[in-house]
């Protein structure tokens, strides 16, 4: 017992336990998909699952589509976004703080429920579900988590850059190009993050918005893992983290900031 | 003028964002099988959603779902809390490693999470269920903890600690008296954060929950809407959940504003 409160006297010590909780149930399972992934049936060391998924049209035709929606989804909420981060942060345009609240309390829905909202809406207005539905179901999810970011590096934004590019003449066409738009790049890109991410990973929200006809790669995956398929599930899982860290890539470590969201 | 179309644009667009659960809120109040369909007002629904009966899995749901949440939460801030304070004490490579493995869960996807715990489980022959589901939790949402923590540390001045001890106040009384209260708002803030992703969560669940029956709200859904038909009582709670969020961030906001205010005095 003495030796045990020896050890944690120290302080740098009390990372122990939580290293030790992370090696088990962060590092390892990751590790295991990389294992699983590289590996047949019997446990011997193949490429076969790479090979399975190139040479079939379906999965990659899946993971095609996949991307091209996510791509969609993602230029959609920056077009819808972009505007209303802008205008929520500006104090001519905009002074009342409910409607900044009004825009994050959606993040604070489970995901089911808003996805269930907007069958609830197609149902309601007699339009099909489909690829439509799913665009719109995708948009209406992850609207908010584009225009959160993007607005809170506006409001960071030093204002007398704004002001001096005005007082050097510059038409407010310029002052968007040149200043605005730049400095809030770092925020488009969390942004993109935010919405491209889970957009290429989802699965559950496509099979309710679309009545199952229309499959994404997360489907295909969890699919496989179902069904006992766990070698190939974890292969794809790890192209599916590939194309992630490509994008994560692209944006912006500083533009990452996760601020606390309350 | 400007602000006039600007405003517009906001409203519009905030129309959009909640036509779906307005349409279910007020669709909440009719007893009909099919959404769309008015039959009236009536109230039976929510009365049906508590008093149980045919619908008690959805009501064996929330409580999974909220009992999870509470436990994970729980156990996520007192595990990020001390980690925080070890990792605070810890320089060069070490450091490094434990911060990067700390954002591997913020930065995998869902799916992926709940695949490698998925695998996790069955390569170690652990039968899965609620507890498989509350250590899975617990991974994800720990690391949100400690990255609310840890400024609270930074900011803290460490002579304060040192004096304690020098003054003999033992190692556990320094933590009691000193560290304890200047990390309370970080381990508050973070069981929060724990708390609300916990209940929003649904891929990881799905992964991890087995197939003894165990059912969270999400999954409880997702498995109602591939049977086709919603059951009708999702009206009422979806429109509950969505005023307890409402109020909820009214409540925090309004706080929030009034301590900035008071700073602002002081």
């Amino acid at each position: 017992m003495k030796k045990i409160l020896d050890i944690f006297g120290k302080r740098s010590n009390w990372a122990i336990p939580y290293a030790l909780f992370m090696a088990v149930f962060v590092a390892l399972p990751l590790l295991l998909i990389l294992f699983y992934a590289f590996t047949g049936n019997e446990g011997e060391f193949s490429f076969a699952n790479f090979t399975k998924f190139v040479t079939q049209p379906e999965a990659v035709n899946t993971f095609i589509y996949s991307i091209g929606i996510a791509l969609i989804t993602t230029i959609l909420c920056i077009l819808l976004g972009y505007p209303a981060a802008y205008i929520l942060s500006n104090r001519n345009l905009n002074r009342s703080e409910v409607t900044v609240v009004l825009f994050i309390l959606p993040m604070w829905i489970n995901i089911l429920i808003r996805t269930l909202a907007t069958v609830a809406l197609f149902d309601f207005m007699r339009w099909p579900l489909g690829v439509g539905a799913l665009i719109f179901g995708m948009v209406y999810n992850f609207l908010p988590f584009m225009i959160y970011p993007i607005y809170n590096t506006m409001q960071k934004m030093d204002h007398s850059l704004i002001e001096a590019a005005e007082d050097l003449g510059a038409t407010p066409f310029r002052v968007f190009w040149k200043v605005i738009l730049p400095l809030s790049m770092p925020g488009v890109m969390s942004g993109v993050m935010m919405v491209f991410m889970p957009t290429i990973s989802t699965f559950a929200i496509a099979e309710l918005l679309t009545m199952n006809n229309v499959k994404l790669f997360g489907t295909t995956i969890q699919e496989n893992i179902n069904n006992g398929m766990w070698n190939y599930g974890a292969a794809l899982s790890l192209i599916m983290l590939v194309i992630i860290g490509i994008t994560s890539l692209f944006s912006d470590e500083e533009g990452g900031d996760s601020d606390s969201l309350i | 003028m400007k602000r006039l179309f600007a405003q517009l644009y906001l409203w519009l667009l905030l129309a959009l964002l909640y036509a779906p659960i307005i349409i279910i809120g007020i669709f909440s109040f009719t007893e009909s099988k099919v959404l769309g369909n008015w039959t009236g007002f009536s109230t039976e629904l929510y009365t049906s959603l508590f008093s149980g009966g045919a619908h008690h899995s959805l009501l064996d749901a929330i409580k999974n779902t909220l009992t999870i949440a509470l436990i994970a939460a729980t156990a996520s801030t007192l595990l990020g809390s001390v980690a925080a304070i070890g990792i605070h004490n810890l320089h060069g490579r070490k450091r490094r490693i434990i911060t990067f493995l700390n954002d591997i869960p913020m930065l995998n996807p869902d799916i992926i999470t709940g695949i490698s715990l998925f695998l996790l489980f069955v390569s170690l022959g652990v039968s899965q269920g609620y507890t498989t589901v509350v250590l899975a939790h617990i991974a994800f949402c720990t690391p949100y903890v400690v990255l609310s923590v840890m400024p609270r540390l930074q900011q803290m001045n460490p002579n304060i600690y040192e004096a304690a001890l020098d003054l003999g106040a033992t190692p556990f009384q320094a933590l009691r008296k000193i560290i304890i209260p200047e990390i309370r708002p970080g381990m508050i803030s973070g069981f929060i954060l724990a708390f609300t992703l916990s209940i929003d969560d649904f891929a990881v669940t799905l992964f991890t929950k087995g197939n003894e029956g165990l059912e969270t709200l999400s999954t409880y859904i997702y498995a109602d809407a591939r049977k086709g038909g919603l059951t009708p009582e999702l009206r009422p709670l979806s429109t509950i959940i969505f005023a307890v969020v409402l109020l909820l961030l009214i409540i925090i906001n309004v706080r929030a504003k009034r301590s900035a205010k008071r700073n602002q005095v002081m």
